[in-house]
């Protein structure tokens, strides 16, 4: 089934031509033909000619022997990176007809590695949401489905909803995503992948729509640990066009991946122990803690004393830039335009139109908290807790080498849930925001299903610009969880 | 205080700030690539950062910090080794990100001083609170089409430096005079052209009035004042309608005003109800900027001479007034070239040739500094002339004039016109033995007392040597002659 390998397989079977880059794509366009329908994983589907196209340009290297790390390998793109001559709407209504005359950094070094891009994967709105139902594209499904409960859509987790759902299903092998606070690592787990957000810095923000530029941060959602670190081989690297981009070298992420993890302190943060976590989730959680001492891993109680701020400052700090961010989309140069008598009314008409209600939400904390008089209660001071934040990693990362944490509070929840009330919402990010904050590398691997057969994952969090290290453990508990399932929607399912 | 307003309930001092934005000389613009060339067609100089669109990022141009460091180092100013950029949020069509990027709460340059010189020949110093970096807006054309405007993007992004006074300034007269000197002082350091009238340099000036020893009353702001002469009548008309508000029992709004040179007067442009909250904060797309002081001081010590060292300098190595030393370092191009002709020579009598006969010349012809007829290499050559007295003085304004005229060498002139000074002094005999034999009845006035004509006589030994003869030799053989 080629629409259920790992990147590693695929590589592998396109180097030993047991089937050619053609195969893999023509394979990928059938399954998101057949299934994007229900589940709306993609918001543009690149037209047939062109994947196939692309895909004999990487079977024409693999003939040559001229073949990049990534090549042949059909992918989805969430649609937040700007793709050249390829429209790029960031999930709005803004940017419906917006095609992008340039291609952002992170997708230009993919085509560079030889990927295929099937399309552009459904997203929240700017990336502004948990659970992929805030897209002016309509929501995406997760493939999953409770158990003996097929008829409940349940949501793929977001903001980077389209791909973890893309993936899951077989309907790409692997997919771009971008983290804010979450937003690769939560719908990960709740599409039973593998998430990494690498540290802040390590893939250049060039091209990517920005939402919170200082949390902003690209990054692989694949089918295996070992994958997330080849991808992002392909991702990372300097960019002179980020100012913030790190000017590191990229190691060979997926060597890690295998390395014993014999003697590694692996710090349990205390104040993750939320009252009322739900009992699957901490079973699990206890789960990946025992397989990691089975590993050789000594594992160490530690404490991150200002968890309990992480999520509310988020909530400051992250609409506070995007309400700066999404400034430029005021109808005069690109994008949607509502004409109005008035250039403030031309503002009005087409902000009011062309954004959705949860952007709009944002847009209005942040502005409030960035305004005279409420600046330093709320900026200001959201600022020196996240200074707090960061802090409390680095006394941790003192003495233990990783972190190991639940992904989210739960599994995957139905669409219509958690919706009257934004807080409940939010709440989703509350074990992933910390490290966005921090600005550290965290990865979600999926690592069992719990009692309604739906995936949860767990979270390795590691050291600045230590990916290495969380792809070790990451792939420790991998291999310890044999996470084989597959969701009830899937491109092998039937066919 | 020399300028003050009467008003009924008594005297009225006025007080003054500028903060003045000067446009950083660059090959491109603060955060991108793009051009930075004045006059380019609409749009034609806009990269996609400067239009601001999805996903791209400012990164920062190294020159333009160093150009700000070097007119920091220029106002005798604090450089920030630590600066930020700060974005400063409001919505309008000349402004594509949606807000500014600059430098709020930690500017690049802290406090400074520059000296001013007033008519009268005092000199006071003004203080410099601060200068930032910040970007430029683009620009709205409103004459294009009755019903819309449109937008030119070429200048969104370019680089700004915004120097902001202390309100140091007590006198329309000392805001031009501050206005000069900075602009003079960032034309030598080249890093910005100074030029008001296409926008490069732009004032907005903070007017406040109160009465002796008073502390400071509210203030208003004239944006955008593009000439300094009507930076001084905004002050004038504002302080004026100030006063008159205060007599009347009124209180003075904080509010941006709009200076119309038509009529003369300032109008609310916005009220403080009006006033934006820019929500600064730091631009989360830009690092701090940590420079280096080995980096600084190698700006600072490559600096080019600055007016008031070259001016103290003119007067200790050549001998001129502190006036004259004043006017000739005003421009640069100016002083470089009084100093070719004066270097090795009689500095004064090349002053005086400079900023006279030359200035002069450069007036009736229409010409600059840059464009005259006359090369400081032709001048200096001349002043050769008559340091070896090939010929006197008064010869040598003909032979300038000839040069203004021809563009010939002074040597070529002297040659062909056969202007050479007569010092052979059989020759400056037979002329005075002319002269006499001419004027019997003269000589003899003069020989019963009348010494004044002796005067006479010189004038028509020159006339009969047809200005050529060297003026001291005639003296002296006259005298002689005289007297004999």
């Amino acid at each position: 089934m080629l629409t259920g390998l790992t990147l590693t397989q695929a590589r592998a079977g396109l180097t030993t031509r047991k089937f050619s880059a053609r195969e893999l794509a023509q394979a990928h366009l059938d399954a998101i033909g057949r299934l994007n329908t229900a589940l709306n994983a993609y918001i543009t589907v690149l037209p047939e000619a062109d994947v196939l196209a692309s895909a004999d340009a990487a079977d024409a290297r693999y003939a040559a022997g001229t073949q990049g790390i990534m090549d042949g390998l059909p992918i989805g793109v969430k649609d937040l990176f700007c793709t050249k001559g390829v429209r790029t709407t960031a999930a709005s209504k803004m940017l419906a007809d917006f095609v992008p005359p340039y291609e952002s950094t992170v997708t230009a070094n993919l085509l560079n590695a030889g990927a295929v891009f099937l399309g552009k994967t459904n997203l929240d709105e700017f990336a502004m949401g948990s659970a992929n139902i805030n897209s002016a594209f309509g929501p995406t499904t997760n493939p999953w489905k409770r158990k003996g409960d097929e008829a409940t859509a349940l949501v793929p987790g977001g903001s980077s909803g389209g791909s973890s759902a893309a993936v899951a299903a077989g309907m790409a092998l692997a997919a771009t995503g971008t983290d804010t606070g979450g937003s690769i690592r939560q719908p990960a787990a709740y599409c039973g992948i593998v998430g990494l957000k690498p540290t802040y810095g390590r893939c250049s923000r060039w091209g990517t729509i920005a939402f919170a530029s200082s949390l902003d941060q690209a990054g692989p959602m694949t089918r295996s640990v070992a994958d997330a670190g080849l991808m992002l081989e392909a991702m990372a690297g300097f960019d002179a066009k980020d100012s913030t981009s790190s000017n590191r070298a990229v190691p060979e992420f997926h060597k890690a991946v295998g390395k014993s993890v014999k003697g590694l302190r692996v710090g349990i943060p205390a104040e993750y122990r939320a009252p009322g976590l739900p009992a699957d989730v901490v079973a699990m959680w206890e789960q990946g803690i025992a397989w990691l001492k089975a590993a050789g891993c000594e594992v160490v109680d530690v404490s991150l004393p200002h968890t309990r701020y992480g999520l509310t400052t988020y909530y400051i700090i992250a609409p506070a830039e995007c309400s700066s961010n999404l400034a430029r989309y005021d109808g005069i140069r690109f994008g949607m335009r509502k004409d109005a008598p008035t250039l403030d009314g031309v503002y009005e008409a087409t902000r009011a139109a062309g954004f959705g209600q949860e952007v709009r939400n944002r847009i209005l904390m942040g502005t409030y908290v960035l305004s005279a008089g409420y600046y330093d209660a709320y900026y200001l001071k959201a600022q020196k807790v996240r200074t707090l934040i960061k802090r409390d990693f680095e006394t941790a990362f003192e003495t233990v080498d990783v972190l190991l944490t639940p992904t989210a509070p739960s599994a995957a929840f139905a669409q219509g849930e958690n919706m009257d009330d934004p807080v409940q919402m939010y709440l989703n990010d509350i074990f992933t925001v910390p490290a966005s904050m921090a600005g550290v590398p965290a990865l979600s691997v999926p690592v069992g299903l719990n009692d309604a057969g739906l995936p949860l994952g767990l979270q390795v969090i590691g050291k600045h610009f230590d990916e290495e290290t969380v792809l070790s453990v990451g792939g420790a508990l991998e291999a310890a969880a044999g996470f084989t399932h597959v969701p009830s929607v899937h491109a092998g399912a039937g066919a | 205080m020399s300028y003050t307003i009467e008003g009924r309930t008594g005297t009225w001092e006025i007080v003054v700030g500028l903060e003045v934005h000067a446009q950083i000389i660059s090959h491109s613009k603060l955060f991108s690539g793009a051009s930075t060339t004045f006059g380019g067609a609409p749009n034609t100089q806009v990269s996609l950062v400067d239009a601001a669109f999805p996903g791209m990022l400012p990164v920062i141009n190294h020159e333009c910090v160093a150009q700000a460091v070097r007119t920091g180092v220029g106002l005798n100013a604090q450089i920030n080794l630590f600066s930020r950029f700060d974005r400063k949020n409001y919505f309008y069509a000349d402004l594509p990100q949606g807000y500014q990027i600059s430098q709020f709460e930690h500017p690049i340059v802290g406090k400074g001083v520059v000296s001013i010189e007033l008519q009268n020949g005092d000199v006071r110093e003004i203080g410099i609170t601060r200068l930032h970096i910040e970007q430029d807006a683009g620009k709205l054309l409103h004459d294009q089409d009755p019903t819309k405007s449109f937008v030119d993007l070429n200048r969104s992004g370019v680089a700004l430096m915004e120097i902001v006074s202390e309100p140091d300034i007590r006198e329309p007269e000392e805001a031009g005079a501050y206005l000069r000197k900075l602009r003079q002082i960032l034309r030598y350091l080249g890093t910005c052209d100074g030029n008001m009238e296409e926008g490069s340099m732009r004032a907005d000036v903070n007017v406040s009035v109160r009465k002796a020893g008073e502390p400071f009353r509210t203030r208003c702001e004239i944006k955008n004042v593009n000439s300094i002469r009507f930076v001084m009548q905004a002050i004038e008309v504002e302080a004026a309608r100030q006063v008159e508000i205060w007599e009347n029992g009124g209180e003075v709004d904080q509010e941006t005003r709009l200076f119309d040179p038509g009529r003369g007067e300032t109008r609310t442009m916005r009220s403080k109800e009006d006033a934006h909250d820019y929500r600064y904060f730091p631009d989360p797309d830009l690092l701090p900027l940590v420079l280096e002081q080995a980096w600084v001081d190698e700006l600072a010590a490559n600096l080019p001479e600055l007016p008031d060292a070259k001016r103290a300098r003119f007067q200790a190595e050549y001998g001129i007034a502190f006036y004259d030393a004043g006017v000739l370092v005003a421009e640069q191009a100016v002083a470089e070239y009084y100093e070719a002709v004066a270097r090795g020579r009689d500095g004064k009598l090349a002053a005086t040739w400079v900023m006279g006969d030359l200035f002069a010349a450069l007036n009736r012809t229409s010409n600059s500094i840059e464009t005259s007829p006359v090369s400081a290499a032709a001048l200096g050559k001349m002043l050769d002339l008559i340091a070896d007295k090939t010929i006197n003085g008064k010869i040598a304004k003909e032979v300038f004039e000839d040069m203004v005229e021809t563009g010939e060498s002074p040597d070529a002139i002297v040659e062909k016109k056969g202007l050479r000074q007569v010092t052979d002094t059989g020759a400056i005999d037979a002329a005075i033995t002319a002269v006499l034999e001419k004027h019997p009845d003269k000589l003899a006035e003069y020989r019963s007392g009348k010494d004044k004509l002796f005067g006479f006589f010189v004038g028509q030994v020159m006339k009969e040597t047809k200005g050529k003869a060297n003026p001291a030799m005639v003296n002296e053989a006259l005298k002689a002659k005289l007297d004999a």
